[in-house]
């Protein structure tokens, strides 16, 4: 499982790829596209974001090119989490259709998974993919979509060095290290990255690489690079269980004022990892003869979402900022025995109008612990 | 894959409309060895699918050691059940369950039974009343209590009569607007908590219907001396996945399709005191 350290020069990357390739994986790894880092298949090192950076403030995410570094991994995160790649936007559960002569059949939609690795996971995003795993694998009704593209995944963490001003995974506990959930990890220095393994298919991947003994300097660069990360937050939630403060405080008026803010959009649901809430819907194609029953994100945020034969439950912005709040991180706890945030700021950045969950929650649970601005 | 992921097919075998919105479906697996092997605890529910149409979480009335029927009573309030409200036997729908926790049965062994509904709410328990008179001496006293709004929302009248008529069973009926033909109360349901003769202390209470009458009737029940722990409620959610999955149905910290339907008062009480949640 845990390896000792090894040094990967930094044009080791291709054959980092290239020995991830092999046994028919396909390479998922950071790329820009439309003005954002997303995960997408990379065929060599070129494809990585080379020099980028990312800037992100509430409402706002800007990547800078201007960078001179050459760092592939200088960056924070994108809208994306690991979370479209074991919890699909959008899939086929079942099939029905009528047979002529006898009747009415239904057909579980297949889960063909290939082999993925993917390259440069954050912490933050391995701690939501455990989420998601307690959510989708709990048994007796463990989802085999879910299982069937977890189980196909090859994770190779970038321990964070270039945190966002809108993360605070450090006040979670979920970053900027990855600690676990990986099969390989790397520390990005100057020179290249610093690698171990974190479970048996790593240690595998790691025996194949070109790798040097790792220099007492590298190791320090390696973890100064995490320790700066996590001083260089700027945001944090409360260190505690936010579960008694939010629960006393669901009539707060303070919930009306977000409210008159927030667009009800769904933004944060979309890009938050942990979120998994999802509607069926059924769709017929248009002779009638056969009917697909699909699986797809939905959000708290709609009007949808808690309607019930006729009313709906969480009729306005408030009910459902309240809702969306309060699931996070109150009854998170009761349901998977922790948070449901993990502290990558998405929610933040991705608001339209800029809403800052630390703010609202140090609004609503300022009890003199601090919560910086 | 299992009926729990995958719907199968179930013919309607026969169809009774109880009132202008409300009718009920009697199903049958296409595949007598589902149909034989399905089991269900009173209480659970079943997603019944219309193809191109889509899904509904329904409650099953039908006793799980009668078999050979899988019964749904069903109101006509939205997309899915006015579709269902136009099939006709022979016609054939997806099944798949049963889901949910349901009603304390075994606890209740022994002790007498109060199930206290309101609107299409008796359905629910239709299956608790059947399987008490089934096994008449293993409870104590049965009370029926049923709450409509108007005389004429109230349906299987021939049923409470029916029931009215078997050995240690009350049963009170209340509209909160009467008729010329309403022979019973006239007001809220918990009027006929004043008539009902049970043992506060020795009683479970089961109930169903919206929540301001549950918990009306939970507090009262409450300032009379039951213990919280023997009320119990079937709550009402969004349910797509019955599972746990969608999210839809968490009511606080509660998943209702997978830690419900039916939950014990002191779990709920503290997200019934709230608004919209």
């Amino acid at each position: 499982m845990a390896s000792e350290p090894g040094f990967l020069p930094r044009d080791g990357l291709d054959r980092l790829i290239e020995v991830l390739r092999r046994d028919g994986r396909e390479v998922i790894g950071p790329r820009v596209r439309d003005g954002a880092i997303v995960y997408a298949p990379i065929a060599t090192a070129a494809d990585l974001p080379t020099g980028v950076r990312d800037a992100q403030s509430p409402g706002a995410y800007a990547l800078n090119a201007a960078s001179s570094a050459e760092r592939q991994f200088a960056w924070a995160n994108g809208p994306q989490a690991l979370k479209p790649l074991v919890f699909s936007p959008r899939e086929r559960l079942w099939t029905s259709w009528h047979a002529p002569a006898n009747g009415l059949h239904f057909g579980a939609a297949a889960h063909t998974t290939r082999p993925t690795a993917v390259i440069g996971v954050r912490a933050c995003d391995l701690a939501a993919l455990d989420l998601q795993d307690r959510h989708f694998l709990r048994e007796p009704y463990a989802d085999p979509a879910y299982r069937a593209r977890r189980e196909s995944l090859f994770l190779v963490a970038v321990h964070c060095t270039h945190p966002a001003d809108t993360c605070f995974c450090v006040s979670t506990g979920d970053g900027p290290e990855a600690a676990k959930g990986f099969d390989l990890a790397l520390h990005e220095i100057d020179a290249g990255f610093v690698v171990t393994s974190g479970s048996n298919a790593g240690a595998e991947v790691l025996a194949s690489l070109p790798l040097a003994v790792p220099a007492e300097a590298q190791r320090d660069e390696a973890r100064a690079g995490v320790a700066a990360a996590a001083a260089a937050q700027t945001r944090r939630l409360p260190a505690r269980d936010l579960r008694p403060a939010l629960l006393a405080r669901i009539e707060d008026p303070h919930w009306q004022v977000v409210a008159e803010r927030c667009l009800s959009c769904g933004n944060c649901t979309a890009v938050c990892p942990t979120c998994f809430c999802n509607a069926e819907i059924e769709e017929p194609v248009s002779d009638g003869s056969v009917s697909e029953h699909f699986r797809q994100w939905d959000s708290c945020f709609t009007a949808g979402h808690s309607r019930l034969h006729g009313i709906v439950v969480r009729a306005d912005t408030l009910a459902r900022y309240r809702q969306w709040l309060i699931h996070k991180l109150a009854t998170w706890h009761d349901q998977y025995g922790r948070s449901g945030c993990v502290g990558c700021g998405r929610c933040i950045a991705w608001c339209p109008v800029g809403i800052d969950l630390t703010a609202e929650v140090a609004v609503l649970c300022d009890d003199g612990e601090g919560v910086a601005p | 894959m299992s009926l729990s992921q995958l719907p199968a097919a179930a013919e309607i075998v026969e169809r009774v409309q109880e009132s202008a919105s409300i009718f009920t479906l009697r199903l049958r697996f296409a595949d007598e060895d589902l149909q034989s092997t399905y089991c269900s605890a009173p209480g659970q529910f079943n997603m019944i699918g219309l193809h191109g149409v889509g899904e509904v979480p329904i409650s099953i009335i039908s006793d799980p050691e009668e078999g050979a029927f899988i019964d749904h009573t069903i109101r006509a309030v939205g997309r899915v059940t006015h579709a269902l409200s136009a099939l006709r036997v022979g016609d054939v729908v997806g099944l798949r369950g049963p889901y949910g926790r349901g009603w304390p049965l075994d606890a209740a062994m022994g002790d007498d039974v109060v199930l206290v509904t309101g609107g299409l709410g008796c359905a629910p328990v239709v299956s608790v009343i059947d399987y008490v008179m089934r096994r008449r001496e293993r409870f104590g006293r049965l009370v029926i209590i049923q709450g409509v709004k108007h005389a004429e929302d109230l349906i299987w009248r021939q049923r409470y009569e029916a029931w009215a008529r078997a050995p240690d069973t009350q049963v009170w009926l209340a509209a909160d607007v009467g008729g010329p033909h309403w022979a019973w109360d006239v007001g809220p349901v918990t009027v006929l908590l004043d008539h009902a003769e049970f043992d506060h202390a020795k009683a479970h209470a089961l109930m169903c219907g919206p929540e301001p009458m549950m918990k009306a009737v939970a507090e009262r029940l409450l300032d009379d001396g039951m213990p919280a722990e023997r009320l119990w409620l079937s709550m009402e959610r969004n349910m797509h996945c019955a599972v746990g999955h969608c999210g839809h149905c968490q009511l606080g910290p509660l998943f209702v399709c997978r830690d419900g339907p039916v939950f014990p008062y002191p779990v709920l009480a503290p997200w019934l005191q709230h608004r919209s949640l």
